[in-house]
């Protein structure tokens, strides 16, 4: 049995919930898809401090106050898995891992999920010492040698974190300067814990039963050398969470749903919001904003084109 | 009504390795986020799989004797014990109707 909505919210990150919130207070009967984590990537990170109005706020508190504000007028929420999607008699079909969902119109609020190195020893030693989340794992590591990869935002707030616990963070970035903001290379800079390791990949994962070393190549002499760490945290950006819906939807060439300004993708009552869309800004406030542009417009849609 | 006992390393013998059912253990930490998404879902399995299952939570701050001996490195943890050997093991959070799956492969 298909469950009837007007508006299909897949995906429960920042631009979901801001989505969900707006299309239950226009009385649009909405439900939020989550396959994992409400709030998605804000819920691993470990405090946000550039959401207007919130001066500081555990990512996950502030995914679960968006959460309750939009179930208080409405809003159901479903976990699980979206897995197809299909146009059925003007309407929309949301394939998942369990029921069918049918919609007037659906948002797609899928994200990002981070980028694996591809290196081998990577997957096998996942949870066992290779991580994707600093603040779930770092504290396994206290008075450790550890290794953050990367050289963006998410490393430097994720390496700082660490050095909470760690007793060395070793930054291993591939180019000679980092891409984070501003304040957060000052910080990085200013912490006695952090070293930098420039101009470097890691190109294998030590160990057996758990973590060891990396291997790591310097890029610009091709010198190898071996890190003799008991952690590798991984955070070498991300990719739009859309391979689902190949085929279906104009996409540009890295899988970014193609979407005007109404975050209409061409297609009638499809939306895409927040970091599966092209051009996003990538942060908690904007991904807000392109959730409620897409309730709004998904509001308007219904309105004209079908009697209610 | 089963809900999913807090078990310390003291007693971590006595209830998950000398237990006579299967027994699923959550490592959990309250200063994690994902561990707080998957202890509501541990707890709804808890009542289905009441009878057939015992379900058990260690705190890895308070009980690092027990996350070290299991090479938990990372939260959360689910670790599934039968005769007082891990059978199953899933590192992160899953869906329930993954984590349902993992039982019953368990069990069978």
């Amino acid at each position: 049995m298909a469950l009837e909505y007007d508006i299909v919210i897949v995906g429960g990150g920042p631009a979901g919930l801001a989505a969900g919130l707006y299309a239950a207070r226009a009385r649009r009967r909405t439900a939020l898809l989550e396959k994992g984590v409400i709030g998605g990537q804000i819920s691993l990170t470990e405090t946000i401090e550039n959401y207007p109005g919130i001066e500081s706020i555990g990512g996950f508190d502030l995914a679960q106050a968006m959460l309750r504000q939009a179930e208080s007028y409405g809003l159901e929420t479903h976990y699980v898995a979206a897995t197809g999607l299909e146009q059925a008699d003007g309407k929309w079909v949301v394939r998942t891992d369990e029921e069918e969902f049918v919609a007037k119109a659906v948002i797609i609020t899928a994200g990002a999920d981070y980028n694996r190195l591809g290196v081998p020893g990577e997957e096998r030693l996942t949870g066992r010492g290779v991580s994707y989340c600093a603040t779930c794992d770092a504290a396994f590591f206290k008075d450790e040698e550890v290794a953050v990869v990367g050289g963006g935002d998410a490393a430097m707030d994720e390496g700082l974190f660490t050095s909470r616990y760690a007793s060395k963070v070793y930054v291993v970035h591939r180019r000679d300067q980092l891409r984070a903001s501003r304040i957060l290379q000052e910080r990085a800079f200013a912490n006695p814990k952090m070293h930098f390791i420039w101009n470097t990949v890691v190109t294998e994962i030590l160990g057996e039963e758990a973590v060891e070393g990396a291997r790591l190549r310097n890029v610009v002499t091709g010198e190898e050398s071996v890190l003799p760490v008991k952690a590798v945290f991984i955070f070498i950006g991300h990719h739009p969470n859309t391979d689902w819906l190949r085929g279906l939807v104009p996409m540009d060439n890295g899988g970014h749903i193609v979407v005007n300004e109404w975050m209409e993708t061409g297609l009638p009552g499809l939306f895409a919001a927040g970091d599966v869309r092209r051009n996003a800004a990538r942060q908690v406030v904007s991904s807000a904003g392109d959730g409620a542009t897409a309730a709004i417009a998904a509001d308007r849609y219904i309105s004209e084109h079908f009697r209610e | 009504m089963a809900k999913p006992k807090d078990v310390t390393d003291a007693e971590f013998e006595q209830e998950v390795l000398k237990a006579d059912l299967p027994v699923l253990v959550d490592f959990w930490a309250p200063w994690c986020g994902p561990c707080r998404m998957v202890a509501p879902i541990v707890e709804e399995l808890a009542q289905e799989y009441d009878g057939k299952v015992k379900f058990v939570k260690v705190n890895t701050d308070d009980n690092v004797d027990t996350a070290v001996r299991y090479g938990i490195r990372s939260i959360p943890t689910l670790l599934v014990f039968k005769g007082g050997e891990p059978v199953a093991q899933v590192i992160g959070f899953r869906p329930k109707s993954e984590l349902k799956k993992v039982l019953e492969k368990a069990l069978s």
